[in-house]
């Protein structure tokens, strides 16, 4: 195996490990082909620590001596500190651990050889096949169907227009009003014009109604990407519907203000109007806003004003997938259960291609300066949780679920996230090869722990407020490594046990009522039957009675 | 009242303070004689005593009428149109007249009757005990005694008539020591660690000037000093800022020089000062109250403020503090100028840290009654209660409530209330509904005959204690006197949005897990009655037998019940106690509640018969 090349130390005794919050503790340093395993090996209270090769984002050397210390900063931002005694030692390791987190080849990822030790219940991969959304869909509304069918035959033609791809999202089934996304349409400088285009848009729309489109550019960049032969809808060809620009930043942009967000949170020697400025010059919190603002936007179009919307960017991978899946969480009561959710990253992300190799090779410590990474899931995310802070009850999910799905995005064991479109994975023979995420988290076992003990499905349209006071900073992944979380983990959990304390008391009066009004039940049977046995003169007595009882009640 | 000329305007419209598109709710405004009243077409009713109103302000006429905009102390900020410029204008000059008090005897608590008899009165004054706490505290005892020489205000008028000191400082050394220190405010003890017998006092600054000196003073500091057993040194914490204590110098007063007190170690923290933080606030509430913010701005804003800068400055003090005693067992002496504002917070706050019984309700009545009310926190002044100097006023409470909510947020089962306690405290302090707050110290409030003439807050709170339980605060968490470590770094420090927008319903979360839980907890207490009456009922039923029967037959003159009534377990078991709806509904999970909604609707005003896209595109982007 071509890893033991890379590893020129795969062991060293003696380490230290220094993690924020946590004693250091002393062990031993191991180097697999896919993991650094450093353990405690003491006999009473033995701890280890895991951790993937490509989690690592970077790792700095310094020297002290002959004391040589790595320190790893991990995708998922935490860092941590290994003290190696001996210089080459230590270097060596440095360099093994260097070359691990860095392969080239997707099919030397560990998702390859990651083997599950869990009995695979339903299989992921085949759980959110678009056939079968797609039947769900058919069922429910046949007529539907050949109005899709009617659009499909535009769609090949429409192509030479669009760059990429067009998909319909339906959201009422009972009166047609579609939510899309698409690319930009290559209008070019000269205002290129495709009729197919053009019918396969209107095919959407309801008569006498019309439609949006929401352009994630500013008209300014919209404008700029004529040039390059791209461009957006012309009014004129376009009579019907209404062009919208909000503007969502996009790729190294946004990388930048990821870099800046961690630097910050990560410096716990600011003061609060250094804090407070870095916060503001990481200019995340506004990005959070805006794509926010726009996924709103367009779930308001479909929700207030019934019309039909087109979300479209440049590529229809980044910017258009944060506004589509945000708008569905907003409008769609099933995307907020974690099936839901589930199915709709697939449906949104995966499916839609949105290029995870390429986004999520580094995180926020990387130096090298590559143009294809930017934390667009994680924004994603991000705007999730903001909505889930504002209605805690309305999701089956928590916030667990988020940092989850955050982790195994960056780096994983599962193939769920490789590859950067469908058919890059049906190339890779993901689903032959690697595990599904999603069969591990579906496990009854597993889902327990992403579970929102206070959800209650709420069938209402969820509008969050998108003013700068009701958004805040997710903690749970930014300051996550930063500070103790005891007391709150300790709130959180106290707040479990009320939950299901009160489940079971409920469950427990419910049958105890049961129980009494069963016996109930019995006695009075036995003793009229008894009653009428033993005595049936006085009935005409009782009778009368009982008239009068009625009478006066 | 002579000021209202107008009691009733119909067709008033309120307009929401964040729309951008004039939304509005359109009623009647009723003006009372201690409330602004405005009900709308739903019925909803706005009530706004006239003490809350800080600042009401007549903006020029428009098309729909005269804007009305009204400013209150617990930073509600509401938004009239007044059809009529006259009504307007009578109810400006109304509210004008009835916002600004010159008497104390015209304040609301001196009208307010709650039903009470005279009894009740009394009993709700006495049940906060300053006496009793001192003695929880542990003193008097060896070393603390309590000292008569205040007894009639005569040596210092702002603070209580009983104070504690060193068993070893007499008369003349307190009289001496009082003479050296401004207006009078030696030092005396505000809290008493038991178990490290270390004390915290309290002072106002020293009138040292370059170079005086008082060996009275020195020697009342020496037996502070020794009145701790466990260590020979003791802090002297000045919460200003080192300029602002040093210029002082040159007014004659200033700080202790560390030459001359023996085995001291003298500290600046750098509290601003009341006029600083006065005009934070302001800068905040400008930031906050702006339509249409961005998120940068409201960033930029909030750090120009310098308000979270402020609130952690008063934590870090109080940090500081805590580790003197818990750490090392040093006693502390806290002054800042007068040795009633930041002295109050950090004092207050140390205690709150070190004693876990101010984490309870009425632990934390306790607090307030003690630091704030008794020590002479000016709060008729601070609070603006009647028609003064406006350079008086300052935030100073509303930070140690905010320093308090940030704790309960760190520690979320330290505490037995909750964030409704904090804001229904701050309502308080300012609506003048209850004695406890006003005048300046309690030789003011003596002369005012407050507890004959009006009530005491704490027996209301304690009445609807359930609504400011936490659910999950935990006793066992702390038990006694144990110390709460909070993490001071900058980004624990939230705004506080409860507060500042508290009824801005549009910014708040529309459902609360904290409401929830509580719900939850207060329903399982109900649960374990009912299953503990279950139980007895099926023992019982279990326990009939037949013989029941022949003696059931003959009293069955009325079987009718049973055949007729559905036994009262079968009722009951339908509803099953629904898990309070009102909770669960979404309240406001309205798209016009949102700020993007206002695209929305410029969109729909937008909608001509001919297609004007470029009208769209120039309104639409950003």
């Amino acid at each position: 195996m071509e890893f033991a090349e890379l590893i020129k130390t795969p062991r060293a005794d003696n380490a230290v490990l220094h993690r924020p919050f946590h004693p250091t503790v002393e062990g031993t340093l191991c180097l697999t082909g896919h993991h650094l395993i450093f353990s405690s090996r003491r006999q009473d209270n033995e701890e280890e620590l895991w951790l993937l090769h490509s989690n690592i984002d970077c790792i700095e050397k310094r020297f002290l001596g002959s004391l040589g210390s790595i320190v790893i900063k991990c995708k998922d931002l935490r860092i941590i500190q290994l003290d190696i005694p001996g210089m080459e030692e230590c270097l060596n390791i440095a360099s093994s651990i260097e070359a691990l987190s860095t392969l080239d080849s997707v099919t030397l990822m560990y998702p390859f050889f990651y083997r599950p030790m869990f009995e695979i219940v339903e299989d992921g991969w085949s759980a959110f096949l678009p056939e079968k959304e797609f039947e769900v869909l058919n069922s429910v509304v046949s007529c539907f169907l050949s109005f899709i069918l009617s659009i499909c035959i535009y769609v090949r033609r429409s192509l030479r227009l669009r760059v990429l791809r067009l998909c319909f999202l339906i959201w009422d089934y009972l009166f047609p009003q579609v939510m899309m996304r698409s690319s930009q349409p290559l209008t070019g400088t000269n205002g290129r014009r495709c009729k197919e285009d053009e019918k396969l848009v209107n095919a959407t729309l309801r008569p006498g109604k019309r439609g949006y489109i929401i352009d994630t550019r500013s008209l300014n960049a919209a404008q700029q990407a004529r040039a390059k032969g791209g461009g957006f809808e012309q009014e004129v060809y376009y009579p019907q519907w209404r062009r919208i620009h909000r503007c969502i930043e996009r790729f190294n942009i946004l990388q930048e203000s990821l870099i800046k967000l961690v630097e910050a949170c990560n410096d716990q020697s600011h003061n609060m109007d250094r804090w407070l400025s870095k916060l503001e010059a990481s200019n995340w919190m506004t990005y959070i806003k805006e794509i926010l603002t726009a996924a709103c936007l367009a779930a308001q179009c479909i929700d207030r004003e019934g019309a039909s919307v087109l979300v479209h960017g440049t590529e229809g991978t980044d910017s258009t997938l944060q506004v589509t899946s945000l708008a569905q969480i907003i409008l769609d009561p099933d995307c907020r259960t974690i099936q839901g959710f589930e199915s709709l990253l697939v449906r949104e992300w995966l499916q839609a291609g949105h290029p995870f190799q390429q986004r999520c090779a580094q995180s926020a410590y990387s130096n090298s300066k590559q143009k294809l990474e930017a934390p667009v899931f994680l924004l994603f995310l991000d705007c999730v949780w903001q909505i889930l802070h504002q209605f805690p009850c309305s999701f089956e999910f928590n916030e667990h679920f988020l940092v989850t799905l955050f982790e195994h995005a960056y780096a994983s064991q599962f193939g769920t996230f490789l590859g950067n479109n469908e058919n890059e994975r049906s190339k890779l023979k993901l689903q032959q090869k690697t595990m599904s995420l999603w069969s591990w988290v579906n496990q009854p076992k597993e889902l327990k722990n992403f579970q929102n003990p206070l959800f209650e499905a709420n069938s209402l349209v969820i509008w969050p407020s998108v003013a700068p006071q009701s958004l805040q900073l997710w903690e749970g992944v930014f300051l996550r490594w930063n500070r103790p979380s005891r007391f709150l983990d300790e709130a959180e959990e106290e707040m479990k046990k009320i939950v299901d304390y009160n489940r079971f008391l409920q469950d427990k009066v419910n049958s105890m009522r049961k129980q009494i009004m069963e016996k109930e039940t019995e006695d009075r049977i036995d003793r009229m039957d008894k009653m009428d046995r033993m005595d049936k003169m006085d009935e005409m007595d009782e009778m009368d009675e009982m008239d009068e009882m009625q009478e006066n009640p | 009242m002579e000021h209202i000329r107008t009691t009733k305007v119909e067709h008033v419209k309120l307009l929401d303070r964040f729309s951008t598109s004039n939304k509005s709710l359109t009623g009647t405004l009723y003006l009372t004689a201690t409330h602004l009243l405005f009900i709308d077409a739903n019925q909803r009713e706005t009530w706004i005593l006239h003490h809350h109103i800080a600042a009401v302000e007549k903006l020029p006429l428009t098309t729909s009428g005269c804007p009305l905009v009204i400013q209150c102390k617990n930073f509600r900020i509401v938004h009239f149109v007044v059809p009529r410029e006259r009504d307007c204008h009578d109810i400006y000059n109304s509210l004008l007249q009835l916002s600004k008090t010159a008497k104390y005897e015209d304040l609301y608590a001196f009208s307010y009757n709650p039903k009470q008899n005279e009894s009740e009165q009394v009993k709700g004054w006495q049940l906060i005990d300053l006496a009793e706490e001192y003695k929880r505290m542990g003193v008097p005892n060896d070393y603390w005694q309590l000292s008569d020489a205040n007894r009639d205000y005569k040596i210092c008028e702002t603070y209580p008539r009983e104070l504690y000191v060193p068993r070893t400082a007499s008369k003349p050394i307190i009289v001496g020591s009082s003479k050296f220190r401004s207006k009078g405010r030696f030092p005396v003890l505000s809290y008493y660690h038991k178990d490290k017998k270390a004390a915290i006092c309290r002072c106002s600054q020293p009138l040292s000037g370059f170079s005086a000196r008082c060996l009275e003073d020195e020697h009342m500091l020496q037996a502070i000093s020794k009145a701790n057993p466990s260590n020979r040194y003791m802090y002297v914490m000045d919460t200003r800022p080192k300029l602002n204590a040093m210029a002082n110098r040159a007014a004659g007063k200033g700080y202790e020089n560390e030459d001359n007190y023996s085995n001291i170690r003298f500290q600046f923290v750098g509290i601003e000062n009341i006029h600083v933080m006065r005009s934070s606030l302001q800068k905040l509430l400008e930031v906050s109250g702006t339509k249409g913010l961005s998120v940068n701005d409201f960033l930029s804003g909030l750090e120009n403020s310098g308000w979270l800068r402020h609130i952690k400055a008063v934590l870090d003090a109080a940090v500081f503090l805590v580790k003197a005693v818990a750490v090392e067992s040093a006693s502390v002496l806290v002054h800042c100028s007068d040795g009633w504002d930041r002295t109050s917070q950090v004092c207050s706050l140390g205690a709150l840290l070190l004693d876990s019984y101010y984490r309870t309700i009425k632990g934390f009545m306790v607090l307030i009654e003690k630091d704030w009310i008794s020590f002479g926190h000016k709060f008729s002044d601070r609070c603006c209660q009647l028609d003064g100097d406006p350079k008086e006023i300052s935030p100073v409470f509303t930070q140690f409530l905010e320093s308090v909510w940030n704790l309960t947020e760190q520690f979320p089962q330290a505490f037995e209330y909750n964030e409704a306690f904090l804001l229904q405290i701050h309502e308080h302090v300012h609506s003048c509904q209850f004695g406890n707050f006003l005048g300046n110290c309690q030789k003011e409030r003596e002369e005012l005959k407050l507890k004959e003439k009006t009530y005491s807050l704490w027996p209301f709170l304690l009445d609807e204690q359930k609504k400011y339980q936490n659910p999950l605060y935990k006793p066992s968490f702390s038990p006694n006197l144990t110390l709460l470590e909070p993490n001071t770094v900058s980004f624990n420090f939230k705004f506080w949005r409860n507060m500042y927008h508290q009824f801005d319903r549009s910014m708040h979360p529309r459902q609360s897990v904290y409401d929830l839980i509580m719900d939850m907890s207060e329903q399982n207490k109900q649960l374990e009655e009912d299953i503990k009456q279950l139980e007895a009922k099926i023992k019982q039923k279990s326990g009939q037998s037949d013989a029941v029967l022949l003696k059931e037959r003959q009293q069955s003159a009325h079987p009718a019940p049973v055949m007729l009534k559905t036994p009262p377990c079968f009722k009951k078991d339908q509803p099953l106690i629904p898990l309070n709806d009102a909770v669960r509904t979404i309240e406001g999970s309205n798209a016009a509640d949102n700020r993007y909604s206002e695209f929305m609707e410029e969109l729909s005003k937008a909608e001509p018969a001919i297609v004007s896209l470029e009208y769209g595109v120039a309104r639409m982007t950003c």
